[in-house]
């Protein structure tokens, strides 16, 4: 609030209501609907719906199907999160030491940003094709016999793999920009103290960079897990059969192809709960540790 | 003169030549082996695009351009596929738009107007409007997609454009950014627009507004890409193929590839450039107000 | 035109921080008053309470015999000066001055008028289409000023609006505000932590410190006659000697090791009291003076300044050019007539 604020008392409300009547119609209903529906049994054929407590929830943990859905998430989360900012890392210090062409990289490795998840997937399909794709073709030079969509861990690569490249560009500029706001005086007091380039890199810029990293940490898991959606749901073409899916995905298969509305509330449930519980620690450790200013 | 003559010339060592030389190299080796990872797949996609189906079908994608780039754009923008021959390309370039500028002047418009009471009103309850705003942060649309459906579905706004683009306001990230926007601006503006005998209205139009005008381009630019972009929710909600987005067109592209004779590949390539296109022109050509608009979030 | 009357103005915070204990004193018809103090004295405060940017938490405050207590900053008929100019940084300086005569509704023909006469005083013709990013810090600052003057308000007020400028341009704009004052003959209230300004364009000053006014006098009467120790430390540059003495016989004071200070003064032999010098009220003297060890000349081209100790207390004295002067042991000759002195503890004068 700014000191010399307005004392106009209707006007702020008004200028509030719009947002805050969208956010109850469509944020504060639905999430609460998702709760209440999770505690419900709703019959298959739309007759009503009794209360089971917590038996949706425990149907899931003892669910062999959802805890390999569970663990395929956490793996995927991680090895998204950390390719695609190890990457970007990388591509960016190279971008901040060159003097020539700076901007010409910077514009070529932004592009990625606006191809939305689903584009991104058609075009992993087509890079993957079983009998056409480029990148099959070169797996099979070494000896790697890839078959998207039939082999587990060939379409689990595949997306692992799509889902890093749609977001490379955007830690890219984060990093870049991270790297752009460390001080000259700081940059010129470290070519000083330290000369070997390797050094510097980790005991001056990197730590620097840790508050963007940590931002970004966070921000590349809620991609991992939420918007690579449209990247699965291409990948495996609308039919998920044996293919790897992430927690997301699986809410939308159990919950509008399965109209297992109950275990799919209890699935939206866990997610919120998860988002929740990585937004706290997101505040607690940014509050108390990587910040220097 | 100045004279301060050093009565001994000291000689000078000659340092060892640095290895700079091939720091720059490899720094440009990797740089360029980045930028060909991220664009290749798309020059790809886009040379592809001018080759006859079947070529395509045979050798899938290829790096050299043919002659059928006009042909197959004809086909991608008027042609039709699915059962109600509603969703030609250009019907979805339409949509696609109408989600993109919908959804990112809904935002702005909302988040600039709450941003702007929560900022510059003395509010009694401005602190828990605050956290009713803020929590929408915390739960993408994702999680909560189920639910949202119904309540679109018991509102009657399946297959409309509202049903399309307000559940997707109903977040705060652009409340969020003006907030901090309007946070920086110098108190003392307010102040003296107050002694200049400007109302709250008043200053909102002439000093708040233009002076957010960097701002707001940045957030349209990220907007617009994030509405054109989405995919879950638009597939939910319009099962009508004339409400198609091309986003959410590629999903059926994608399907009817399958099982045809002579798949369509040349369309659908030129169907995932034109989806491609438009966000990719708008950041490219807006490159500094978009970086500036995205990074400053981080703050 | 107005007269000001602060009438036991308080401020006091939600929080519960008094930032004002109290302001109550009157401002004449086209006085330039400035209000001084180091940071956080409620100086700021208080003149954003008469502006109406910060509520009244108690007492009245009239401008030109009107209560102004719940007055919307706009109707009060003042201009302000900021710190940071507050320029709209997106109109040429043209609409920045115009911005609130075309609030007033007042007529085109009239602003442009009124517009092109401030420019003209301020030397700003030629730069009416600019933008403030394309002005220099001395120029924004005129335009602010512009924008004050334009309206011909009742009242002017300034809050620390030379502090962003370098000293050279300082100096200059001091005296052009002063001349624009006078010719103007508006009522003004200047904020500033900077003595100099205080004691160059001041009519009357008014010292501030925690919240609490020490002492309101004209430049001559606060640098004479200091009321405090507070006042006397605040004002003057280099600072006044503030030394620990006690009362001796014959109005002497004594500064301890056995130096004795002729003071004029009349107090019971034994009280505890501050003795306070300027240090530009003693002279360097051969022999017969108290005695003074230099540790450190600084030269400053018109004068230099010695600091050292007298009675194992820090003490600086400054002395003009020609003076011949050495570190170690000098003599310092004091005049009783320029010492003052102030009660120990609570620091009034005595």
């Amino acid at each position: 609030m700014k000191r010399a604020g307005f004392a106009n008392p209707w006007l702020p409300i008004l200028l509030l209501v719009p947002q805050l009547t969208i956010i109850a119609v469509f944020f504060y209903w639905p999430a609460a609907h998702a709760i209440q529906s999770s505690f419900f049994l709703q019959d298959p054929f739309g007759f009503g719906s009794t209360f089971v407590g917590l038996e949706n929830y425990a149907d899931l943990l003892g669910n062999k199907e959802y805890l390999k859905v569970a663990g395929f998430t956490v793996v995927f989360t991680l090895l998204v999160t950390f390719l695609s900012l190890g990457l970007a890392l990388l591509l960016a210090v190279k971008a901040d030491n060159v003097i020539r062409g700076a901007k010409t990289y910077r514009t070529l490795l932004m592009w990625v940003y606006a191809v939305a998840p689903p584009v991104a997937g058609f075009i992993g399909i087509l890079m993957f094709d079983q009998s056409t794709g480029p990148l099959t073709a070169f797996f099979q030079s070494l000896g790697w016999d890839f078959k998207l969509g039939v082999v587990y861990s060939d379409t689990a690569f595949a997306m692992v793999t799509v889902s890093v490249w749609k977001q490379v560009p955007v830690n890219f500029i984060f990093f870049l920009s991270g790297l752009h706001s460390i001080p000259v005086a700081v940059r010129e007091a470290a070519l000083i103290d330290n000369r070997s380039a390797s050094g510097r890199f980790w005991d001056v810029t990197f730590p620097l960079l840790a508050p963007t990293g940590f931002f970004l940490l966070i921000t590349n898991i809620t991609y991992a897990l939420f918007d690579t959606f449209g990247v699965i749901d291409t990948l495996v073409k609308g039919e998920p059969g044996n293919n790897p899916m992430n927690l997301v995905y699986k809410v939308y298969v159990d919950g509008f192809r399965g109209n297992d509305l109950g275990g799919s509330s209890a699935q939206s449930v866990i997610l919120m709960v998860l988002v929740l519980a990585l937004t706290v620690f997101q505040f607690r450790l940014v509050e108390r540790r990587i910040h220097y200013t | 003169m100045m004279t301060d003559t050093l009565t001994e010339t000291p000689t000078l060592v000659q340092p060892k030549a640095p290895l700079l030389r091939w720091r720059v190299i490899t720094d440009h080796a990797v740089l360029i082996v980045g930028a060909l990872f991220m664009l290749m797949p798309l020059v790809l996609v886009f040379t592809t695009a001018s080759l006859p189906d079947a070529e395509i079908v045979k050798h899938g994608l290829q790096l050299r351009i043919g002659d059928q780039l006009d042909d197959n754009f004809t086909k991608a923008m008027f042609e039709t596929s699915g059962f109600t021959d509603a969703n030609s390309g250009l019907v979805m370039l339409k949509n696609s738009m109408i989600l993109g500028v919908g959804f990112a002047v809904g935002k702005i418009v909302l988040g600039m107007m709450a941003a702007y009471a929560l900022v510059y009103f003395r509010l009694r309850f401005a602190l828990f409007a605050f956290w009713v705003i803020f929590t929408t942060l915390l739960l993408p649309l994702e999680v909560r997609i189920l639910p949202s459906y119904e309540v679109i579905q018991g509102l009657g706004l399946m297959n409309t454009y509202t049903g399309l683009i307000v559940p997707l306001i109903a977040s705060a990230t652009a409340t969020f950014f003006f907030r901090q926007f309007f946070r920086s601006v110098p108190e003392e503006l307010v102040e003296a627009a107050r002694i200049d005998g400007a109302g709250p209205l008043k200053f909102f139009i002439d000093i708040l507004v233009p002076l957010s005008r960097t701002m707001i381009a940045a957030m349209f630019i990220i907007m617009f890409v994030y509405g054109w972009n989405q995919y879950l929710w638009p597939t939910m909600i319009t099962t009508d193929e004339g409400m198609f987005t091309l986003v959410r067109g590629i999903k059926q592209i994608t399907q009817v590839l399958e099982g045809t004779n002579l798949p369509e590949y040349g369309r659908a390539n030129l169907l995932a450039i034109i989806a491609v296109l438009p966000p990719v022109a708008i950041v490219v050509f807006f490159q500094s107000w978009f970086v500036k608009g995205l990074t400053d979030s981080d703050k | 035109m107005a007269s000001v009357i602060l009438n036991n103005l308080k401020k006091t915070y939600p929080n519960g921080f008094q930032a004002v204990h109290g302001a109550d004193f009157t401002i004449r018809d086209g006085e330039f008053i400035v209000l001084v103090g180091p940071s956080g004295c409620g100086k700021s405060t208080l003149l954003r309470m008469i502006a109406g940017l910060e509520d009244i938490s108690e007492g009245t405050l009239s401008i030109d015999g009107q209560v102004v207590n719940t007055i919307d900053p706009a109707d009060r008929d003042i201009a302000m000066v900021f710190q940071n100019y507050a320029l709209y940084p997106h109109m040429s300086v043209a609409k920045n001055m115009a911005y609130g005569l075309k609030n007033r509704k007042i007529s085109k023909a009239e602003i442009e008028k009124l517009v092109a006469r401030a420019a003209q005083v301020l030397n700003l013709t030629e730069m009416l289409d600019r933008k403030p990013s394309q002005l220099s810090g001395g120029q924004r600052q005129r335009v602010a000023m512009g924008r004050a003057i334009v309206r011909n308000p009742k009242l002017f007020l300034f809050d620390e609006p030379l502090s962003n400028l370098d000293a050279k341009l300082r100096g200059q704009m001091r005296i052009e505000i002063r001349r624009l004052q006078r010719e103007l003959g508006v009522t003004s209230v200047y904020v500033t932590h900077d003595q100099v300004e205080a004691m160059t364009m001041a009519d009357r000053i008014v010292v501030l410190n925690g919240g609490r006014i020490e002492q309101i006098g004209t430049p001559a009467e606060i640098y004479h006659r200091p009321a405090s120790t507070f006042v006397a430390s605040f004002m003057g540059a280099p600072p006044m000697n503030l030394l620990a003495a006690t009362a001796a016989e014959n109005g002497a004071v004594s500064l301890g090791q056995d130096i004795q200070v002729a003071a004029g003064a009349d107090l019971a032999a034994g009280r505890k009291v501050t003795f306070g010098l300027r240090p530009e009220d003693v002279a360097l003297v051969a022999e017969g003076g108290i005695p003074f060890d230099v540790q450190i000349v600084e030269e400053l081209g018109a004068n230099r300044l010695l600091h050292g100790q007298v009675a194992a207390q820090p003490f600086t004295v400054s002395v003009p050019k020609d003076n011949p002067a050495t570190t170690g042991r000098n003599q310092l000759l004091v005049r009783p007539e320029t010492v003052h002195l102030f009660a120990d503890g609570v620091g009034a004068r005595i």
